[in-house]
């Protein structure tokens, strides 16, 4: 019985904060990108537009969920929920931290802990291309079902570079549960430089782990992969014909591969948890430091030099600022320091790769249809290859590891 | 629970097989299919073979059919119509399934004591397990088989080779 309140327990966090991030993912995207484009972003719902997320949900949730009248309407409304059933599902399998123990009671931070772990997110990634094509192609419109047919060749097509390069670090780290996987990556050569599998002996994983991004990049349907719905010539994509919480779903999916992809990316090259340097060095308090650096910065720019023009930051950058150093409190705390520090190094590897999605995103031109197959076929797959097998030589030549 | 999953999951895998066969469009066929897969897939977890599950999702499920589906759409084939039966399937249809079944239900009830029965849970070999049986006792079945796959790849190229020029 335990066991099962523990795990009800997790799942409401982990769902909790997973959808709070995909709504605030979308703000903070639109923030980056404005302000790469010198623009404010979303400013007038709530402080600097934090509220922007929850408006949003509430015009599309009260918008009228039209059917049109030429749609298979069966497809048609089941293939947004196929695309979210398939983007959330696999969150379920990525481990945050390791495990601790939380009023007497020692539990994994993460909600399973499944021996195929990688297998599992592979395998409902190249099921979640089902959404996206069903939907384009139930619509009934050319340019639906364009948008659908460029998805699902371009998911295949990116799908064996990135197992590929999923398949050398396994090389390295011997397993396929994501939290073993992490486990193994612990630990520091000559006492400063982290054993994440980028950096592992025999065979350093940097260019898989850019094949990995590169890929991550065409299956989440990111800019510049994002031929499936290139407005430019496809008017919407796939989503053209839908309205209302149908297509807030599409939307909710690409954001939701976005993070389990980050996540993926994370666990298996990135080290998940284990921090850059080793904690003797101090890397317990470089959350401290960040965050009362935040906390500073938005107390000056509050209270000593407003930007003109905006009242509310005198009230709101102090009020976020004594946010932030709370914060930075909790981390100093003992009991929580153990659930708070592997927690924080997870969520900034992961913030830091979303940030780069977005960035490219506000960066980089589209492909060209030509150009996006030319790049797998011919460049990135055989590279993908290459490196597995110089990788499977070293670890060969490295001797046997169990 | 087992059980109760078990027979939700083979029930759902019958009924995609059945709806499989009658549906009229070509992608609703297709979805029968995939979720035939996802059952069997499921079944095998139950079985406690996880890796075989999912190998089930991501060769069956997530290349093979994806690729059915695709060129489905990029056809655009429409719903079948049902033409006349033949004479042949008339007169024949009704008794050679009854045959068919009663055969199936013969043989199984004679050799149901002598099988044993599958545990839930049973097949409990992994990844590297099946890996290294691989590349072990089985290492020239695999091989020869991927030749074979090789041929058939480079025969569809042929194939396809000759109808561009």
């Amino acid at each position: 019985m335990n066991f099962f309140l523990i795990s009800l327990l997790k799942t409401a966090i982990v769902a909790g904060a997973f959808m709070t991030t995909l709504a605030y993912l979308q703000w903070i995207e639109r923030k980056v990108l404005a302000h790469i484009q010198l623009r404010l972003g979303p400013y007038r719902v709530g402080f600097n537009g934090l509220l922007q997320p929850l408006a949003d949900v509430v015009k599309l949730a009260t918008k009228e969920g039209f059917v049109p009248s030429h749609v298979n309407t069966f497809f048609y409304v089941l293939a947004p929920f196929l695309a979210v059933l398939f983007a959330l599902i696999s969150v379920c399998v990525i481990p945050f931290g390791p495990s601790v123990e939380i009023f007497g009671v020692r539990t994994d931070l993460g909600l399973a802990d499944i021996n195929i772990g990688v297998l599992f997110v592979l395998a409902i990634s190249s099921v979640g291309v089902y959404g996206i094509a069903l939907g384009g192609w139930a619509s009934n419109n050319k340019y639906s079902l364009l948008g659908g047919l460029r998805s699902s060749a371009q998911m295949i097509s990116y799908e064996l570079p990135m197992a590929i390069a999923l398949a050398a670090p396994l090389l390295l780290l011997n397993d396929l549960s994501l939290r073993t996987i992490v486990n193994e990556q612990a630990g520091f050569y000559l006492g400063f430089i982290p054993r994440w599998s980028v950096f592992q002996m025999p065979f350093p994983q940097i260019v898989s782990f850019l094949i990995f991004l590169v890929s991550a990049f065409a299956e989440t349907n990111r800019v510049p992969f994002d031929l499936p719905e290139a407005e430019n010539e496809l008017v919407g994509g796939f989503h053209t014909e839908y309205s209302s919480l149908n297509f807030a779903a599409f939307f909710m999916a690409e954001y939701a591969n976005m993070i389990t992809v980050t996540c993926m990316a994370t666990a298996l090259f990135l080290g998940g948890w284990q921090p850059l340097w080793p904690s003797e060095f101090g890397s317990d308090f470089v959350p401290v430091i960040l965050l009362l650096a935040g906390a500073a910065m938005l107390f000056y720019h509050g209270v000593f030099e407003p930007i003109q023009g905006r009242k509310w930051d005198r009230v709101s950058f102090p009020a976020f600022g004594a946010i932030f150093a709370g914060l930075a409190l909790l981390f100093l705390i003992p009991v929580l320091k153990p659930i708070l520090v592997p927690l924080f190094w997870f969520i900034a590897k992961t913030g830091i790769l979303l940030f780069l999605f977005i960035w490219v995103r506000g960066t980089l031109p589209r492909f060209r249809y030509d150009q996006l197959m030319n790049f797998t076929w011919k460049f990135l797959f055989p590279v993908a290859i290459v490196n597995l097998l110089v990788t499977a030589f070293a670890v060969a030549l490295q001797g046997q590891k169990n | 629970m087992d059980l109760i999953l078990f027979v939700i999951f083979a029930v759902l895998a019958v009924a995609c097989a059945v709806s499989l066969v009658v549906q009229k469009h070509p992608i609703g066929s297709a979805l029968s299919l995939i979720g035939v897969m996802g059952s069997l897939a499921i079944l095998y977890l139950l079985l406690g073979a996880e890796f075989i599950a999912a190998v089930q999702l991501i060769v069956y499920a997530g290349a093979i059919m994806v690729l059915f589906v695709f060129v489905i759409m990029l056809l655009n084939t429409g719903a079948e119509t049902a033409t006349g039966r033949s004479w042949p399937s008339r007169l024949l249809g009704i008794p050679l399934i009854t045959i068919f079944l009663g055969l199936l239900a013969f043989i199984l009830q004679r050799m149901a004591p002598s099988m044993g029965m599958v545990r839930f849970g049973a097949f409990n070999t992994g990844a590297k397990e099946i890996g290294r049986s691989l590349f072990t006792t089985y290492l020239l079945p695999f091989e020869v088989t991927s030749v074979l796959v090789l041929i058939a790849i480079l025969g569809a190229i042929v194939l396809a080779r000759k109808e561009i020029d």
